[in-house]
């Protein structure tokens, strides 16, 4: 059979990262608690499906290293291996290998042809040594390990006086409907007593997913040979095997069975596995997600998008007509394309969890790696942001971090010398914050030393030294975003690679987000980051330049005053008028726009705005007021053109340019 | 009488010229009206339209092919084209038929032509005694 894997393919990816994102998370708190056997069932439960898919899909690599893991995992669950940091720094390189290994999927549709042969040796050569430590074991006469599971079922059954029987079925060779005639053996079984599990699963048998044999386990008041009288009437039945469980004599024996175990046991429907192991449970926040291809949202969106327009051409049109029913049907309208809108935002919203998990494995790595102690704290990952958010703030968020650890953090013995505890503590948190969303990455190292980056700017030629005199403190941190800057003496490993925080800055802004820092010698530095929750319908403040019309963002507007035109002053070159005791930079936006300047009115109209920290007044010629505007790009063909961040439909189907306050400023 | 989309042209003139440019990259021939200029755009942006809730660059057709504006066009209408990569509106003076063009009534241009506005041509064709200058839309719709 030809099966064309490629229509299964992106399933498989997105399946595998959510595997692969479980196994990191698991394997770090198996960092943490090396003797948790929950936390390896886990591992081997993750390892054990991605091996299938990958199987299936015909990435024989990555299938025979999870086989591989999979018999190190096995080893450990039956004592025959204890977990040490070797084991655990090997089972995170194949984590490593595999997270590449589906990368190289993602973006060449193959898996990597390295065979990861080293990383099979290394996993080998721990197996011998468990399996000599094995041997020292047999005289032990360890106890292999029990299924919590079944033991809490036999616990259970024994109080109420049950019994518990294992039967093997074996279906003769020429049986036809092998699912029909299990089916008919559960019926059996289901009148004199009650089905706990079977072995292939019960969905698994109904597809015919077995070949002659398999197991059920079964409560049941009868004794065994009632039971063996009941089933040994069914025909087409070769043989029955009933083994009585109990407690005492509960093994696992093959490996084979676990397997199965592990896999029926996923699919039983109540996941009391997991609540009875409450330490596991942690690590089943399994949400049910629906994948949505991005096109059909984006098209949902454009629907609404229209929608609104033409709610914003109902309103107008309502001021000319008299009916109150035109009224009422605005409103209904309104509030209709309000909660379509809000439902829609909704979709396309992701927690940011899905960025902030795999911060934990890279401040581990980095730690170890500097010889830093290093305590990550994240807090609000269930907040959400909009899917184009998610996929651009990762990078920034990592460079940030690294930041934190490789230039924050003092080395250990320096914590301890400036009174400090040992551990260095990094605090990764997100909150919703009005129309924003702020995230703030937060170290408690040894902060920014203000000096050090004015003499690394004016080495670096970004500023003269006359110039940095003048400059407050703040101008000059905010130099660390300036293009060229990299304040590392010595550039590591880590950070500093020739990208600085330049780059960091400008991904945020392309997503119309801005970036801060405070910072305090000896007690830290904190990056704050704030995006916008939506990126697609936005307030916005309609003005008129010369006889065209315009938006600006509200977000980022400050406030709307008047100035009399002598009170411009020229500083420099640089108009600026003293506005509320601060000098505040005019930009003419007549002249920005490449409009004809008219006769210069002595009331000036000045809209403030802000970016950052950093203000300007825009001088318009007249208001027309606040609106809800749908964002529309411009354009390939546009996209290099300035001061300009889009175009939204006004009501009357005219277009109005969207003003990039970011970048007038 | 030849058939299927293949060879069938829109036509438009500038000045006197008659320029062509498939049908199958055309999505519609609309009336130059509410344009929005674009500050500090190149000149032959001629600002954008709203076509449908689509925001549509309008080239003018004159600016990039350099050819000189003899008087001005009182009834200019836009081409909607799209290649693979963009949708644009082009300016022209008037738009009015819709002919076959059989692929033999057509000419080669030289790759390495100069005259701007045969770089932008893909070939010539003689109709009826007519010379259509046919228009290679991916090569004026590069940016």
């Amino acid at each position: 059979m030809d099966l064309d894997i490629n229509q299964y393919i992106s399933i498989f990816i997105e399946e595998s990262k959510e595997h692969l994102q479980s196994m990191n998370d698991v394997l770090l708190e198996l960092e943490k608690e090396p003797t948790h056997t929950g936390y390896i069932n886990e591992i081997f439960r993750v390892a054990h499906t991605i091996k299938g898919m990958a199987g299936t899909m015909g990435f024989s690599n990555m299938a025979n290293l999870t086989h591989e893991m999979e018999n190190v995992l096995q080893a450990t669950r039956n004592n025959e291996l204890k977990i040490s940091e070797d084991v655990i720094d090997i089972l995170f390189k194949c984590f490593d290998a595999m997270d590449e290994s589906v990368n190289n999927i993602i973006e060449q549709g193959i898996e990597k042809e390295d065979k990861n042969e080293d990383l099979i040796d290394e996993l080998k050569a721990l197996l011998n040594q468990g399996v000599k430590s094995e041997m020292k074991n047999q005289l032990d006469n360890t106890k292999p390990e029990l299924d919590s599971y079944l033991i809490n079922l036999l616990k259970k059954a024994k109080e109420e006086n049950l019994n518990v029987y294992k039967i093997r079925f074996t279906l003769t060779d020429d049986c036809m409907l092998k699912a029909a005639r299990a089916f008919i053996i559960f019926n059996t079984l289901e009148e004199i007593g009650e089905i706990i599990s079977s072995i292939p699963s019960v969905e698994e048998i109904e597809d015919e997913k077995f070949d002659k044999e398999f197991d059920v386990i079964i409560i049941t008041d009868v004794d065994k040979e009632k039971l063996e009288e009941e089933i040994s009437n069914i025909s087409e039945v070769e043989s029955t095997l009933v083994e009585e469980l109990k407690e005492e004599n509960f093994h696992i024996s093959e490996n084979k069975d676990l397997e199965h175990e592990i896999e029926s046991k996923e699919k039983l429907e109540n996941n009391d596995n997991s609540k009875k192991n409450n330490s596991t449970s942690h690590n089943n926040k399994v949400t049910k997600t629906v994948r949505v291809d991005i096109d059909r949202l984006d098209n949902l969106m454009n629907l609404v998008s229209e929608l609104i327009i033409i709610k914003t051409r109902m309103d107008e049109l309502s001021g000319q007509s008299t009916k109150a029913t035109m009224n009422d049907a605005i409103e209904y309208l309104e509030r209709i394309t309000t909660s379509l809108h809000d439902a829609v935002m909704k979709v396309r919203m992701v927690p940011i969890e899905r960025v902030f998990n795999r911060f934990p494995r890279l401040v581990r790595d980095l730690s170890k790696d500097l010889g830093k102690e290093i305590d990550l704290e994240m807090s609000g990952e269930e907040t959400e942001v909009d899917r184009t958010v998610i996929d651009e703030i990762g990078d920034p968020l990592i460079h940030l971090i690294r930041n934190s650890i490789d230039h924050g953090i003092e080395m250990p013995e320096e914590r301890i010398k400036a009174g400090k505890d040992k551990k260095g503590s990094v605090i990764l948190k997100a909150y919703p914050d009005g129309n924003n969303v702020v995230i703030e990455v937060q170290d408690n190292g040894k902060g920014l030393d203000v000096s050090s980056i004015k003499n690394k700017a004016i080495q670096k030629d970004l500023i003269n030294e006359k110039t940095a005199e003048n400059l407050s403190d703040d101008d000059i941190i905010n130099l660390l975003f300036a293009p060229g800057f990299s304040t590392a003496e010595t550039v590591s490993d880590v950070s500093g690679r020739g990208v600085g925080l330049d780059v960091v800055k400008s991904k945020i802004e392309s997503i119309s987000g801005n970036i801060e820092v405070q910072t305090e010698i000896n007690k830290g530095s904190r990056f704050i980051i704030r995006i916008p929750l939506t990126l697609a319908i936005i307030q916005a403040l309609l003005v008129k330049v010369s006889e065209e019309i315009y938006a600006i963002p509200l977000s980022s507007i400050n406030e709307i005053t008047e100035i009399k035109s002598e009170e411009i002053r020229d500083i420099q070159g640089k108009e600026v008028v003293l506005y509320r005791g601060e000098t505040l930079p005019i930009i003419r936006l007549k002249k920005i726009l490449d409009l004809e300047d008219g006769l210069e009115k002595e009331n000036l109209t000045v809209v403030v705005a802000k970016k950052g920290d950093k203000q300007a007044g825009f001088i318009i010629d007249g208001l027309i007021g606040q609106q809800e505007i749908v964002i529309k790009s411009l354009g390939k063909y546009l996209s290099k053109v300035k001061y300009l961040s889009g175009a939204t439909i006004l009501g009357n189907g005219n277009i109005s340019l969207i003003l990039d306050v970011n970048s007038l400023i | 009488m030849l058939s299927g989309l293949e060879n069938k042209y829109v036509i438009f003139k500038l000045n006197s010229e008659y320029y062509g440019v498939n049908i199958k990259s055309v999505i519609a021939i609309e009336n130059m009206e509410n344009v929005t200029r674009i500050p500090n755009s190149p000149d032959y942006v001629k600002g954008v339209i709203n076509l449908r809730g689509e925001v549509i660059t309008l080239i003018d057709l004159r600016e990039k092919l350099n050819v000189s504006r003899n008087e001005e066009p009182t009834d200019s209408r836009v081409i909607v084209v799209s290649t693979e990569e963009v949708v644009a509106g082009l300016v022209v003076d008037t738009s009015s038929e819709v002919i076959d063009i059989n692929p033999q009534d057509i000419d080669n241009i030289d790759e390495d032509e100069e005259n701007a506005t045969l770089m932008y041509a893909q070939g010539i064709a003689k109709v009826d005694g007519r010379l259509i200058i046919l228009l290679e839309l991916t090569k004026i719709l590069e940016y």
